[in-house]
């Protein structure tokens, strides 16, 4: 069995799989029950500076989108940090982290901008013994109204003067959590690590309104008439932060800094992803709040199955692997031809390849042949764009094949050279650099 | 369901009093609203879709699954009444095995097919509870049509006419209106009088007056309605039945399976209906089956179908010879009726002689077999029983061409009663639909 053993900036956990900071780790009674189900760490719910908590609405709290069959794809939250006193909060952490000595524990916190602030929760924090800190730069809304959470992470300079100041007044490893509310997330990991911290995590929720009650013309959730942007997770939000992973990852000026990808992580597949994209692990909070945290079982058991057959022996042989193949658009191979196949055994003679491509795309699919219902490709037409395999409802019913060196490809009338050419260098493209003289 | 009382002859209470509730309750209980979406978003939205192809009213069966899908039922409702205004009657009674579901493309995938049929039931019944009306008419053409059947061909046809702003007359013989969606349908299939609401949510349109206890070709003739109208619609359907040709089929307890049924629908009280303990039915088509669900479900012990030839020849869908043995009925292939047996003038039994098909042709082998019976169904078939005296006829139906047209100008038909499609009531309602739209046309061009 592969080795499943996690080393996060010398946090150690029997898995990479942590609870997000959010409801599930509010408190001992939940993270003591997530232990005990199998996850490897815990990121403590939010916690403010000392004094009266903040409250949350008494109404509803969260929003969501569905998929056939209500299956949750995307939850919305207008929650804040945790309403519990800091007091009691560490007690517990104490506590649990004595029970759990084998597991991660990182206490996530958000003070004003302040240094004072700072210095004073910090020592607090290291006297329960917890693993290291997060810093929730991410918390779109209501905290940034007041000047915290994604306030300080959309502001480069805020973000790299509040790390230097954890980096100074504590030895607990710094984990920056990022915000996805800004337009280049390059920039305040860039800041982040010039601050110093041990590492970053993200995604937080992104701004969203997930749905308008039309009765009320209100956004959801309403609390008594009205409604305000929520914080957007879940599996819909998953290609964002994968992105945003795959950025910090390849960034040359963040390339190596330690990741703990955050964002729709629901099964162990998720979380591969993740760690092939640069994350040192993963963490999850929606799929735990939709189905019960007992479905760490399939992601440690997914993970390690899937580890085991392709032959990885841990997870340092997977992480960042994919990062290297993540490049910008103008350096795609434009000399590689593919088509579209369709497997005539698996066709169910839906139609929705043949209407995709003739409406939306390159009217490559005939839907007749011999005056009966068929589908297939005509490869003078089909410019290899994976509509249909998209829309297909069977899996692998249509696959894009590579057409061979030596080929002719039947919509251009030329020959498949096999060889890499780019838009650097393609006669279209006004900047290319002088191509080589020919011959 | 519970065993019957095993009283010898035909009587009625075989079952104790709440279990005739039980046992002709809905076949198909409707969806709720969860089941509807969960169902609905099975559906791929196919492209030229093959269900849609498959339903002889051409419902557009995608859209209106996608509309129940995104919380628009009434949107349903009227995409499936444009096409078919008796779709709330067909959505319960159509063999969809053989007609939409048979296409559906999750039927080749998964051999589970989308149930469209209980879909189009979920918003038709949404629509028909709160009786909403998705056509207006057109303005008056002064134009008059006669409609001869107040049937799903006759109804069909004659919601049409409205609708393009003629005024209808409708002619039925019978005391209500509906045709075998009144007195023939299973009543399993079509419970809670829905086949009278299904006639009031149609004529609520305006324009379509239905004149009951009149007989075609008894009360009236062709050549009347004719003077009286600019245009006549015939969809009688099949009004007669088939003679057995079996020596002592007059016995008492000897009866024909469509009467049987017609009687049993009109039952205000089923418990008071009496059935034989031993029942046997002559025939292989839906009203044979029918017939002999019924009488299992209403208590007899025993019930044979017997049919002439094999299984697949069977008229019956498969669906519904499956049902009948669900619900414990016999049926024996290959065996004809010679007698019927008595005594006293009363059935005993049938005896049936055995056949086989020899050199293509289907011959008794000589050997035969008596089955005790105390009452004896008949349900090979049914006839036409009136051609108007004028009108052509081919293989005992009204000849027609493609819109409806028969051999006598001026004169349209539809449904059972006419030449093409099979005899099911979708059939009736697009062709009742067709005809008005040419009667239509050819009444603008005069
Ligand atoms: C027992 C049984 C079960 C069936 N089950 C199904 C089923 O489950 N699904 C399905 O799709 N199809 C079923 N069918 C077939 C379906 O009922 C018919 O195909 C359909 O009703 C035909 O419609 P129609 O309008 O042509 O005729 P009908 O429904 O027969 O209507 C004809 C109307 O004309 C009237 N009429 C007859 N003669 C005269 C006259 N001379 N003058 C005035 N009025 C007259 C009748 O009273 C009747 O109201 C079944 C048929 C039977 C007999
Ligand atoms: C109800 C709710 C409350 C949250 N509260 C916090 C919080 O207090 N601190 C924080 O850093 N992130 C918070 N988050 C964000 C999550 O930790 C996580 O970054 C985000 O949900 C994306 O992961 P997911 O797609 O697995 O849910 C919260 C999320 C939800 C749904
Ligand atoms: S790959 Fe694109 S162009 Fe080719 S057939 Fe599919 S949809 Fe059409
Ligand atoms: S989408 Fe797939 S299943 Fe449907 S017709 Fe095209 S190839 Fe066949
Ligand atoms: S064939 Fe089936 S899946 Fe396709 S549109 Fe019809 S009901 Fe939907």
């Amino acid at each position: 069995m592969a080795d499943l053993r996690n080393n996060f900036v010398g946090i150690k956990s029997p898995n990479p799989f942590w609870l997000a900071s959010a409801p599930p780790t509010d408190k001992a009674y939940n993270v003591e029950r997530a232990f005990k189900a199998g996850w490897g760490g815990v990121v403590w719910k939010t916690l403010g500076e000392e004094g009266p908590p903040v409250v949350n609405v008494n109404g509803p709290r969260y929003g969501a989108i569905y998929g056939a069959d209500r299956r949750l794809l995307g939850l919305n939250n207008i929650e804040l940090i945790t309403d519990r006193s800091l007091q009691i909060n560490l007690r517990e952490m104490k506590q649990v982290k004595m029970n759990w000595p084998d597991r991660a524990l990182i206490a996530s916190i958000m003070v004003p901008c302040e240094e004072e602030a700072w210095k004073a929760i910090l020592p607090l924090v290291e006297e329960t013994g917890a693993d290291g800190i997060e810093l929730n730069f991410g918390c779109p809304h209501g905290m940034s109204e007041r000047g915290m959470g994604a306030a300080v992470g959309q502001v480069p300079e805020y973000i790299e003067m509040v790390v230097r100041w954890c980096k100074q007044y504590t030895r607990m490893p710094v984990i920056t959590k990022l915000t996805p509310n800004i337009t280049d997330v390059r920039k305040p990991a860039r800041a982040a690590k010039a601050g110093g911290t041990d590492a970053v995590s993200l995604i937080n929720t992104i701004n969203s309104i997930v749905s308008v009650d039309l009765d009320l013309f209100a956004p959801n959730p309403t609390v008594a008439g009205k409604g305000t942007h929520g914080g957007y997770c879940g599996p819909a939000v998953k290609p964002i932060a994968l992105n945003m992973v795959a950025e910090i990852a390849r960034d040359p000026q963040t390339h190596g800094l330690p990741i703990s990808g955050i964002g729709g992580v629901t099964t162990w597949r998720d979380a591969a992803e993740f760690l092939a994209l640069g994350a040192g692990n993963v963490q999850v909070c929606t799929a735990a709040m939709t189905y019960g945290f007992k479905i760490v079982e399939e992601m440690i058991s997914g993970l390690g199955n899937w580890m085991d057959d392709k032959g990885h022996a841990n997870l340092e042989a997977i992480t960042g692997r994919a990062v290297r193949n993540v490049t910008d658009w103008q350096y795609l191979d434009l000399n590689y031809v593919a088509k579209a196949r369709i497997n005539q055994d698996l066709c169910i003679s839906c139609g929705r390849c043949h209407i995709a491509c003739e409406d939306t795309s390159h009217q490559a699919i005939m839907k007749e042949k011999d005056g009966k219902r068929h589908f297939e490709v005509m490869d003078d037409e089909c410019v290899g764009c994976n509509l249909c395999v998209n829309v297909c409802p069977v899996d692998d019913c249509i696959t894009l094949e590579a057409m061979a060196p030596g080929t002719v490809d039947e919509r251009t009338g030329r020959i498949v050279t096999g060889e890499y050419a780019n838009w650097t260098t393609h006669p279209n493209n006004p900047a290319a650099k002088a191509a080589e003289p020919a011959e | 369901m519970a065993q019957g009382d095993v009283k010898q002859g035909i009587v009625s209470g075989r079952l104790a009093p709440n279990q005739y509730a039980d046992n002709f309750s809905d076949l198909h209980p409707p969806l709720d609203r969860h089941e509807a979406i969960v169902e609905a978003d099975r559906c791929y939205f196919c492209y030229d879709a093959p269900c849609m192809n498959a339903c002889p009213t051409t419902i557009d069966i995608p859209m209106f699954i996608r509309e129940i899908a995104t919380g628009n039922g009434m949107g349903a409702a009227e995409t499936i009444f444009e096409q078919n205004i008796l779709g709330g009657m067909c959505a319960r009674v159509c063999p969809t095995e053989q007609l939409c579901e048979e296409a559906c493309v999750r039927e080749e995938a998964e051999g589970k097919p989308v149930r469209i049929g209980l879909l189009q039931r979920y918003a038709t019944d949404m629509a028909m509870a709160d009786n909403r009306q998705f056509f207006e008419r057109a303005a008056s053409t002064g134009k008059t049509i006669a409609v001869v059947g107040a049937g799903p061909a006759g109804l069909a046809a004659a919601h049409r006419l409205a609708v393009k702003g003629h005024e209808v007359t409708i002619y039925d013989s019978r005391p209500k209106a509906g045709g075998l969606n009144e007195y023939g349908i299973a009543s399993y299939k079509s419970t809670d009088q829905f086949a009278q609401a299904e006639v009031d949510y149609v004529t609520a349109i305006g324009g379509i007056n239905i004149i009951n206890g009149k007989t075609f070709g008894q009360d009236f003739t062709l050549q009347q309605l004719q003077e009286r109208y600019d245009a006549v619609f015939l969809g009688m359907g099949l009004g007669g039945v088939n003679a057995l040709r079996a020596e002592n089929e007059d016995a008492e307890g000897v009866a024909n399976a469509v009467d049987f049924i017609a009687e049993l629908r009109q039952a205000g009280d089923l418990s008071g209906l009496p059935i034989g303990r031993r029942v046997v039915v002559i025939g292989g088509g839906m009203t044979a089956v029918d017939a002999a669900v019924q009488s299992k479900l209403l208590g007899a012990e025993e019930v044979n179908i017997v049919y002439r030839r094999g299984k697949e020849q069977m008229s019956a869908s498969e669906f519904e010879q499956d049902l009948a043995a669900a619900k414990g009925v016999t049926i024996r292939h290959w065996m004809a009726p010679r007698r019927v047996v008595s005594e006293g003038g009363r059935v005993t039994g049938v005896e049936l002689a055995y056949t086989a098909m020899v050199d293509g042709q289907l011959r008794e082998t000589g050997e035969t077999l008596v089955l005790a019976a105390d009452q004896v169904f008949k349900a090979i078939g049914q006839t036409l029983n009136s051609d108007g005296g004028a009108l052509e006829l081919a293989g005992g139906k009204i000849a027609v061409d493609e819109f409806g047209r028969t051999s006598v100008s001026g004169v349209w038909a539809g449904g059972d009663c006419a030449t093409g499609g099979d005899d099911l009531t979708v059939t009736a309602v697009a062709e009742g639909r067709d005809a008005a739209e040419h009667i239509h046309a050819a009444l603008l061009a005069t």
